[in-house]
């Protein structure tokens, strides 16, 4: 693509915007450093295996003690008292009593390994424009002001919307921040340690099952465990029975295990019914959000008003895809708009008549000026860009516990986009130059970290410690006049990336 | 040069100027609807009509996503019989209409809104929060 006089003097390869990528997986541009995906970049606390395929909350050892009092009360079942009820009374009894385990086991893995429901984070330009409107609402009176809430009305019952500082979202409805998984999670039920992971609405109907199943399988082999004893002692004597000792433990530990289970886990069965019933969630039970004794007309908004409905939609309702696009490639490599002095705004490409040199100090001071244009409220004509500040990997250590990921895009690119030498020739474009320049590679390790307060009215604008360089913006601190183009460009050059 | 306003040029000439973002609108509930309500940003560039249209055809198509219908029962019946692994081989109602969607926004974007120098952006890709749409520069004035 040519885009005019400019052009004659590059000639740069760069990706092309396709629109046909609904995904920024599709981008159609040659690889040159391994993309990461973007479970490696997630800012919760959630634990990620089999590349991105499977997620869990960080703390999965009661998970563990889970599957472990499971499989052994199971294995026991089945290798010492199956045996003997298979030949007393019918085979039919290990058969069920594997489907039931089977199933128990896919439910138990399906809750844990599932996105619950995850919302992803904010990009930028989001959180930036809802801050303004924010502002606006409230005055514009710059400072943070108490937390902040939108009423909507649902079925005639006003709900309060709550914006999640982390997350820089509203929640919708029904949706809460697990602090453990430091996640917006929609329809949140609870936390739940002993699947290792939220429950929300991806996966209680598999939560559910889970619990329904669990408790059926503990009573079967309850009960069959006390068959075997009574029909042992029938035999051989009660005590007798019990004192033979291959068969002691194969007695007494699922006997245990299950009369203890039984209790809880149909007492949890039973209570997860109730819920589904009345299609609420755990989250809203506890706090009585619905209860009548908070009013008069309070009511739950979200019931389909019979029993059945509700259940049928619980469990049997569509199943909405995962939100976070765990195994989607992060957009490593767009080629970079340089911001040029110029003022020759070209879109995407690498301007090579640079009157600066293109080190890193000068990236970072373009990063400034877009946060700058971040703080600053939406001129007409100034595009809101996606803010992103980068960190060397020795700052790794500094960084606070959540990087969160700014943009889908590469903030990298910025800093990279101008790798071009002082005494380079025009034809360089910033792909070349990108293999010309080592520091790239470097460069493209960083971590994405979303400057928690940049899309906040300036005066609360500052950049964290992450930043390699102890630089900090302030409103106002540029001379508009001749870093408007610049930083228009950097800016654009940025939300051209989000924008894939 | 011949002038194009074809998306690819447009992306790679135009500049941003703003994004505009409608927002869901959660007044029927926890449904993915989105605020039909125009945006004073977009007022010398679309008409009102045009993209309540849009917006109402994509609230449309979630609310049959999201349907509960006897289609979904079984579905969801099946799902649960097998033990949910027959999704590794189908997918599910919500994913193809995902895609509808999806090509839904496509062909709006090369035939509405791409002339007009804007671009919507597939909600699934912000997480179903907003319907985000870019702004590009009006360059027939300066061309």
């Amino acid at each position: 693509m040519h885009l005019g006089v400019s052009e004659s003097m590059r000639e740069c390869e760069y990706s092309q915007i396709s629109t046909r990528s609904s995904t920024p997986m599709e981008t159609p541009y040659k690889k040159r450093t391994p993309k990461k995906r973007k479970w490696e970049i997630f800012p919760g606390r959630n634990k990620f295996y089999c590349d991105g395929r499977i997620m869990m909350a960080k703390q999965t050892g009661v998970f563990y003690l889970t599957l472990i009092l499971i499989l052994v009360t199971c294995g026991l079942f089945f290798t010492f008292d199956c045996p003997f009820l298979a030949q007393q009374l019918t085979p039919v009894i290990p058969v069920i009593g594997g489907v039931l385990f089977l199933f128990v086991l896919g439910t138990l893995l399906r809750t844990s390994f599932s996105d619950p429901g995850v919302l992803p984070r904010a990009s930028p330009d989001e959180a930036a424009d809802l801050e303004r409107q924010i502002d606006v609402a409230n005055g514009g009176t710059g400072y943070r002001p108490p937390p902040r809430t939108k009423e909507v009305v649902i079925n005639g019952q006003t709900v309060k919307l709550k914006y999640c500082f982390t997350c820089k979202i509203f929640r919708p409805p029904r949706a809460s921040h697990c602090s453990l998984c430091d996640n917006c999670v929609e329809r949140f039920d609870h936390h739940c340690p002993w699947v290792g992971n939220c429950v929300g609405r991806r996966n209680y109907r598999f939560f559910y099952m889970f619990i329904l199943s669990l408790s059926f399988l503990t009573i079967f082999i309850f009960a069959f465990v006390i068959t075997h004893i009574i029909l042992s002692s029938h035999q051989n004597g009660f005590l007798s029975a019990l004192k033979n000792s291959p068969a002691r433990y194969p007695f007494t530990v699922p006997l245990v295990v299950c009369f203890f289970s039984v209790w809880s886990i149909v007492g949890l069965s039973g209570f997860h019914t109730y819920l589904i019933s009345s299609n609420q969630t755990t989250n809203e039970d506890i706090k009585g959000s619905w209860s009548s004794k908070r009013g008069k007309d309070n009511y739950n908004p979200y019931s389909y008003g019979n029993i059945f409905t509700n259940c049928c939609a619980a469990l049997c309702g569509p199943l909405p895809p995962s939100l976070i696009d765990r195994r989607g490639f992060v957009e490593a490599d767009v080629p970079q708009l340089a911001p040029p002095t110029n003022g020759i705004t070209i879109y995407g490409s690498t301007q090579s008549q640079q009157s600066h040199t293109c080190d890193q100090d000068q990236c970072i001071q373009s990063t400034k000026f877009v946060l700058q244009a971040a703080a600053t409220p939406l001129l007409q004509h100034q595009s809101s860009e996606p803010v992103i500040l980068t960190t060397s990997p020795e700052n790794g250590g500094t960084l606070p516990g959540r990087a969160s990921l700014a943009l889908t895009g590469p903030c990298t690119s910025l800093p990279l986009g101008q790798p071009t030498p002082p005494t380079s020739t025009s034809s360089l474009s910033c792909h070349e130059a990108a293999d010309n320049n080592p520091l790239q590679e470097s460069l493209f390790q960083h971590h994405f970290l979303t400057p928690e307060e940049v899309p906040s009215p300036p005066g609360m604008l500052h950049c964290g410690s992450p930043m390699g360089h102890s630089h900090t913006t302030q409103a106002g601190f540029y001379d508009p006049a001749s870093q408007d183009s610049l930083h228009e460009d950097s800016v654009r050059g940025l939300v051209k990336l989000s924008s894939v | 040069m011949a002038e194009t306003h074809s998306l690819q040029d447009m992306r790679q000439q135009a500049a941003i100027t703003a994004k505009v973002f409608i927002q869901r609108d959660y007044s029927s509930g926890t449904m993915c609807q989105f605020q039909t309500k125009f945006p004073s940003e977009l007022e010398n560039r679309i008409d009102k009509q045009q993209f309540e249209e849009t917006v109402r055809a994509l609230n449309n198509m979630y609310a049959e996503a999201e349907k509960l219908g006897s289609q979904s029962y079984i579905e969801g019946c099946l799902a649960c019989l097998t033990a949910y692994t027959v999704f590794l081989c189908m997918e599910t109602h919500y994913e193809k209409v995902l895609k509808k969607i999806a090509k839904y926004i496509q062909e709006q974007n090369d035939k509405i809104y791409a002339p007009r120098g804007l671009l919507l952006t597939d909600p699934i890709e912000r997480g179903l929060r907003v319907v985000e749409i870019t702004i590009f520069e009006d360059r027939s004035l300066t061309r």
